[in-house]
Formats: structure tokens, C-alpha cells, sequence
């Protein structure tokens, strides 16, 4: 018994050794307190027609969200924006018709659009396709502890622009992202042994957010780091839309079965007693 | 079926003899699930069943999203998104499917280390080991060909990986390759046959596990104490046995119900987390990940093929004498094969009069450092080839290799192992005291 529970123990431990090993780098991430974190956590819809305001007059310039339904703007465990207003988002956008060889006003029925600009990456999947959590040593416990961390991730990148620092050449091309590590880095900035001397990277996109980006109707506060938190919630719903019902479901599963794992093991006692201590049925 | 001496079926009403009589189908199910099972088996016989499920599994939730699937290089990502957000329950079929993989993998690695243990693999179940074998094979086949169909970074990259082991081959090798690939890249053929293998070859894995069952319900069931079903007559086998129904069946749906609670709560929890993110970006032939990872069940087997580069003097050796045709890529792809391979000839390997471990002192220790060395191989799999990790893995494979081929053979000879009960029913009373017996009927 002891060595089965050993043998499991260390197999999950040995599980995510994989998928702990992402992006690379060591970048400091932010652990945001999410709302939608932990198998009880839900979506704050508010969060996410903030979010969902953010994407729209900034992000949207140059990001797509090509598999993202408009209709599922309304969906309860989502945005959950009224009947009308996801119309009325929707007849915002013009999308291409192959049908009419012309552009329209997009329905529901439409998804978002794909990106607009050169190598402006899609975002439906960015909170799932990133790590923000890794290790310690390959062992992706902290996985377990925190999530994937993707949300993190997008967070703590958009917040993550700083001034560069000075060992950086003038003009070396990109903004210095202290989050970021896939982009450019400049010569002058390794050590002798080609060691990177600052956290980061340069990275191609603009500091999109600065603070007061965007005014929320409610008066909700728009100052950086609230922005952040907000267009990152918004991605992880656009990325996994069916987060509630999965727990739900996994929820429900881990009730039913423990249950009827009880049952079982009641059973189970009962059918062997006899055998194991020769006693007669009670 | 069974060598172990029990009572067969006989049917009783007239409609149960007039099919028994044209098709003996009723006598085969009674007799497969009355099977003589011995009553000293613990929790690490479960596996089993486990495995046999999660066969289930995936085939019913594969089938499923093939209905909403398309093999299609430029669709069969955005398919997937729409299982994901269209389908209803789409995200959780696929998310049973893909941690599903897993599930049957920790069950088998499981279920293959039992048979290690207690012997499992000795004559007279040596088919019976083979055959769990090809299924592995199978498996992980199969497992790496599902991989390959979301079409994500990982998938396309992976690919390209695993084929080029087959490029490594000495002369044949491209020509192979770019037969498996259907093309001289990875692409819409590739892409296309992997969808149709990933399809069939579930189903020869069934046909196996039927093989795989018959084999041991002829031999018998091993047990923790390695010690044969007496069979001398019906009554001494009934000392030693109980019927799988009920005994077994429920003690086995108990455990599956427990496994399975954990398994739903990583589903809906923490389905990525087996997962590697990078699978969630299509794949782009032109953008290569900076860490090609395969999936945690095969690293251990991902680290034996690159501990050995050309800097290790086994692989100098072998070029030397091959006259270079055998150079560090090929040494490493054998290697990796060559772990899997050693392991199937246990049966021939291992020496020891004793059949359960658990009376090999010495062989417990070599065991459990089997064990630990299999954890250190998939965690020095899933680490980047560089600093000291390649040595950790060289180190791994070489125990690896030498507990089948130096330890398994000499322990055989060299160690003393303690006498074992002389019956289950004795080891069996060992456990639950003397008033243990037969259940009152």
C-alpha cells in the first residue's frame, strides 16, 4: 500500500514536468487573485464586460479573437451582455461575406474578427496557449498551487513595460517588457559569458495599456493594474467560454462517484466479511 | 478455460440450453466471470480493470469527436475550437479524451511495474507478458498519433520529432520516413493517416486485451505471494480461490469508482495541466517551440533516446565498430526501443527459482531503485539537454539497462530468497487470522 501510494505520488509529480517547461525564461509573474481560480471559482461578469470594453477600444486595433462566437457575448456563465446589446456589438464590426463577395455588419451568428495587424497574434486561446507558473525544478507543483497561470501571464506582460535600461543601445528596436523574454536583446546587455544582466526582453507591441485607458460607466477604477487584471479575465473567457460548466460538470462527477464509491466500499466489506473473518452475513 | 478445477456452466431452462447448445455463449460469459481468482490478490491487481475502462473511454468519447473532427491541416485546429464552444458538452468529451490519455498511462505504468514485482511476467505467463507488451506499443502508438490531430505547435513540432527517430535509420532511414510521413515534411498526408491509424489501432488494442485476458484466465491469475492455485482437485482450488463474481467484481468497481473521482476532479479542475500550452497556438511549420516536450508519459523513454550523445564512449564504440553506420542519433533511437525491448524479455531475464518479490530481499531493493530510477528518467525527459541533465539521464538509462540485463539474471543466482507460504489459502490466513475460510454458502 505504502509503495502504491509512493508510486502515485511520484507520478503526479512527474506529471507535469512537461508542461512545465513553456515559454522559457524566468520572469517574475505576478500571482493575480483571480475570481474564476479554483474548482469553486466563477467568472465576475462585470469583470468581463470591463474586459470585454478594454479588448474593444484597444486591444481589438490590432487583435483578432477568429474563434470567438459573438453570440456567446450573451452567455450566462460569460459576459452575459442583454439580447439587444450583443446585437448592437455585433452590427459594429463588419465582417467579409464570401457569399455577397463584400463586407457587412456581423450578427451574433459571426464570430469575432480574425487580426487586422502584421503579426498581431489571435487572442482566443493566448490565456490557455501561456504559462505564467513553472516548476520549482521541473516539477510543476507550483501548477498545482496557482493554475497554468496564463491569465497571469497576460496580466503581468501588459503591466509589465518599464523604461529601458541603460546598458540597452539607443534605439534598439521594441519596448523593454520585464515579462516578455521571446523578443530581441541587445549584445551590450550580456555578461561575458553571454548571461542576460536584465529580466525581460524587447517586444515588438507598443505598451497598449498606460492607466485611464478606458472609462467604465459604473466608475469602476481604471487605473493600470485593475485594467490588466480585467482584459485578462476577459481572454481567459474568450480562451476556455465553458470554464463553469466544466467545473460543474467535474463537480458533479466527484460527488456521484464518491458517493457511489462509499456504496461500494460498503458492499465490498460486506461480500468479503465472511470470508476474511469467517463470519456468517449480519 | 481455466486449468483451475471449478464448476462449468449448465443451463437449466429450454431457452438457455437451445442457445447454449448452437452458440456456447452463455457458458463462455458464466465461465469468464466465475472465474477461480485467488483470494490473496490486493489493491495493486485493480489496474486492470482500470485499463479496461479507459479502453473504453476512449473509444466511446474518439468516437464522438470524430463525428465533429476534420483532418484537414487549415480546419483541424479551428475544429477542435468548435468541439470546444459548439458542440454541447463538447468541451468535456474532449477533455475526458484528453486527460483520459493520461489516465490509461498512469494505469498501465501501474499495471506493468505490478508484473515486475510480483513476478507476473514468469512462466507460465510469459504470452501473457508479450502480448501486454504489443499493447504498450500499441499505445503509445496510438497515444502519439492523437496527439498529432489538434494540429497545435506542439502536435506539428512532435511530429516532425518522432519521425526524424526513423530518419535516423542507416541507409533506409529518409526513405522510411518520408514513407510514414506520406511526404518529405510533415503535412496533409501525415496529417490524414494519423487520423485513420489513431482510429483503427484502439481497436487491434482490443482485440489484444481479449488475447491478453485469455492468456491469463488459462494460466490463472498471479498473486502477491506468487504461489500457484493448488489443482489437484475442486476442493483445495476452492481453499486457494473465490469466483471473480462477486468477490472481485465489486472489490474492483470500488477502486474505479476512487480512481475515478480523482480522475473527474483533474477534468474539471485542472484539465491543461498534463497538457503543454503551446498546443494551444496552431501549428506554424515556420515558428519552432523553444522546448520540444512530448507528453509526460513518454519521457522516460524521451530521456533514454538523448542521454546518449556521441560524447558517451558506448556510442563511440558502437560507431567505431559499425564503422560509423551506427552514429549518436541512431545509438540513441535503439536505446530508446532497446529499453522497451529488455523489458518484454523479463520472463528470459530474470532467473529466481521465486516468483514474488516479496520474498527476494535483495531483489525488493533493486526494485524499488527501478522504481525511482523510472521517476528521475521522466523528470530529466522534460528537462532541456543541457548543464547536467543529459548525465542524469545516462545515468537512469544505464540502471535501466542494467537492472533487465546484469541485475534480473544474477540476482537469480546469487541472492537467497526467504521460503514462500506454501499455499494462498495460508497467505490469505497470514493476513485475516485463522478463522479466514470459505464464505458460508
Amino acid at each position: 500500500m505504502i509503495r502504491k501510494l509512493t508510486l502515485t505520488a511520484f507520478a503526479a509529480l512527474g506529471l507535469s514536468a512537461g508542461a512545465a517547461l513553456a515559454s522559457g525564461g524566468t520572469a517574475h509573474i505576478e500571482d493575480y487573485a483571480f475570481s474564476f481560480e479554483g474548482p469553486f471559482g466563477a467568472y465576475d461578469q462585470n469583470q468581463l464586460q470591463r474586459g470585454l470594453k478594454i479588448f474593444t477600444e484597444v486591444c481589438s486595433a490590432c487583435h483578432g479573437l477568429k474563434y470567438v462566437p459573438l453570440r456567446t457575448l450573451g452567455d450566462e456563465t460569460g459576459p452575459g451582455l442583454p439580447e439587444d446589446q450583443v446585437r448592437a456589438y455585433a452590427a459594429n464590426i463588419e465582417v467579409f461575406d464570401k457569399s455577397l463577395d463584400d463586407y457587412r455588419p456581423a450578427t451574433p451568428a459571426d464570430k469575432f474578427p480574425a487580426n487586422t495587424g502584421v503579426g498581431a497574434p489571435d487572442l482566443s486561446l493566448m490565456a490557455k496557449g501561456r504559462a505564467g507558473f513553472h516548476g520549482p525544478i521541473g516539477l510543476g507543483i507550483n501548477q498545482i498551487v496557482k493554475g497554468m497561470g496564463g491569465p497571469e501571464y497576460i496580466a503581468s506582460l501588459l503591466a509589465g513595460y518599464h523604461e529601458a535600461p541603460d546598458c540597452a543601445p539607443e534605439g534598439f528596436s521594441g519596448y523593454y517588457n520585464t515579462v516578455f523574454t521571446a523578443g530581441g536583446y541587445p549584445e551590450e546587455c550580456k555578461d561575458e559569458h553571454g548571461a542576460h544582466t536584465v529580466p525581460g526582453s524587447w517586444i515588438g507591441m507598443a505598451p497598449p495599456l498606460m492607466g485611464e485607458d478606458v472609462d467604465f460607466d459604473d466608475g469602476h477604477s481604471n487605473e493600470l493594474h485593475h485594467e490588466v487584471q480585467d482584459v485578462a479575465a476577459f481572454l481567459m473567457w474568450a480562451a476556455e467560454p465553458k470554464m463553469m460548466q466544466r467545473k460543474t460538470a467535474g463537480l458533479t462527477g466527484v460527488i456521484f462517484l464518491s458517493v457511489l464509491a462509499v456504496l461500494l466500499y460498503l458492499t465490498n466489506k460486506r461480500i468479503w466479511a465472511p470470508v476474511k473473518y469467517g463470519r456468517k452475513d449480519d | 478455460m481455466s486449468g483451475i478445477p471449478h464448476d462449468h456452466y449448465e443451463p437449466k431452462s429450454g431457452i438457455t440450453k437451445a442457445i447454449n447448445s448452437r452458440l456456447p455463449i452463455i457458458g463462455l460469459l458464466y465461465d469468464t466471470l466465475m472465474i477461480p481468482t485467488p483470494k490473496n490478490l490486493n489493491w495493486m491487481w485493480i489496474w486492470g480493470i482500470i485499463l479496461t475502462f479507459c479502453l473504453a473511454l476512449q473509444i466511446i468519447t474518439g468516437v464522438v469527436l470524430v463525428m465533429h473532427y476534420t483532418p484537414h491541416v487549415d480546419m483541424a485546429f479551428a475544429s477542435i475550437e468548435h468541439i470546444m464552444r459548439d458542440v454541447n458538452g463538447g468541451h468535456f468529451i474532449r477533455y475526458l479524451h484528453m486527460n483520459g490519455a493520461s489516465l490509461f498511462f498512469t494505469a498501465v505504468y501501474l499495471h506493468i511495474f505490478r508484473g515486475l514485482f510480483y513476478g507476473s511476467y514468469k512462466a507460465p505467463r510469459e504470452i501473457t507478458w508479450i502480448v501486454g507488451m504489443l499493447i504498450y506499443l500499441l499505445m503509445m502508438g496510438t497515444a502519439f498519433m492523437g496527439y498529432v490531430l489538434p494540429w497545435g505547435q506542439m502536435s506539428f513540432h512532435g511530429t516532425a520529432v518522432i519521425t526524424g527517430l526513423f530518419g535516423a535509420i542507416p541507409f533506409i532511414g529518409e526513405s522510411i520516413q518520408t514513407w510514414l510521413l506520406g511526404a518529405s515534411a510533415v503535412g496533409q498526408p501525415a496529417l490524414n493517416r494519423f487520423f485513420s491509424l489513431h482510429y483503427l489501432l484502439p481497436f487491434l488494442i482490443a482485440g489484444l486485451v481479449v488475447v491478453h485476458i485469455w492468456a491469463f484466465h488459462h494460466t490463472g491469475n498471479n498473486n502477491p505471494s506468487g504461489v500457484d492455485v493448488r489443482r489437484t482437485s475442486k476442493a483445495e482450488a476452492e481453499k486457494d480461490t473465490l469466483p471473480f463474481w462477486p468477490y472481485f467484481v465489486i472489490k474492483d468497481l470500488f477502486a474505479l469508482a476512487v480512481v475515478l473521482a480523482v480522475f473527474f476532479a483533474v477534468v474539471g479542475f485542472m484539465p491543461n495541466y498534463l497538457g503543454h500550452p503551446d498546443n494551444y497556438l496552431e501549428a506554424n511549420p515556420l515558428a519552432t517551440p523553444s522546448h520540444i516536450v512530448p507528453e509526460w508519459y513518454f519521457l522516460p523513454f524521451y530521456a533514454i533516446l538523448r542521454a546518449f550523445d556521441s560524447e558517451v564512449w558506448v556510442v563511440q564504440f558502437a560507431s567505431w565498430i559499425s564503422f560509423g553506420i551506427i552514429d549518436a542519433k541512431f545509438f540513441g533511437v535503439l536505446a530508446m526501443f532497446g529499453a522497451i525491448a529488455v523489458m518484454a524479455l523479463a520472463p528470459w531475464l530474470d532467473t529466481s527459482s521465486v516468483r514474488s518479490g516479496r520474498y527476494r530481499p535483495a531483489f525488493k531493493w533493486w526494485f524499488r531503485l527501478l522504481c525511482i530510477d523510472f521517476m528521475v528518467l521522466m523528470w530529466a525527459g522534460a528537462m532541456p539537454a543541457e548543464g547536467i541533465y543529459p548525465y542524469i539521464s545516462l545515468l537512469g538509462a544505464t540502471y535501466w539497462f542494467a537492472y533487465f540485463l546484469v541485475v534480473l539474471p544474477l540476482l537469480g543466482i546469487f541472492e537467497k530468497p526467504e521460503t514462500p507460504v506454501a499455499t494462498i489459502e495460508d497467505d490469505f490466513k497470514a493476513h485475516y487470522g485463522d478463522k479466514a475460510g470459505t464464505p458460508a454458502e
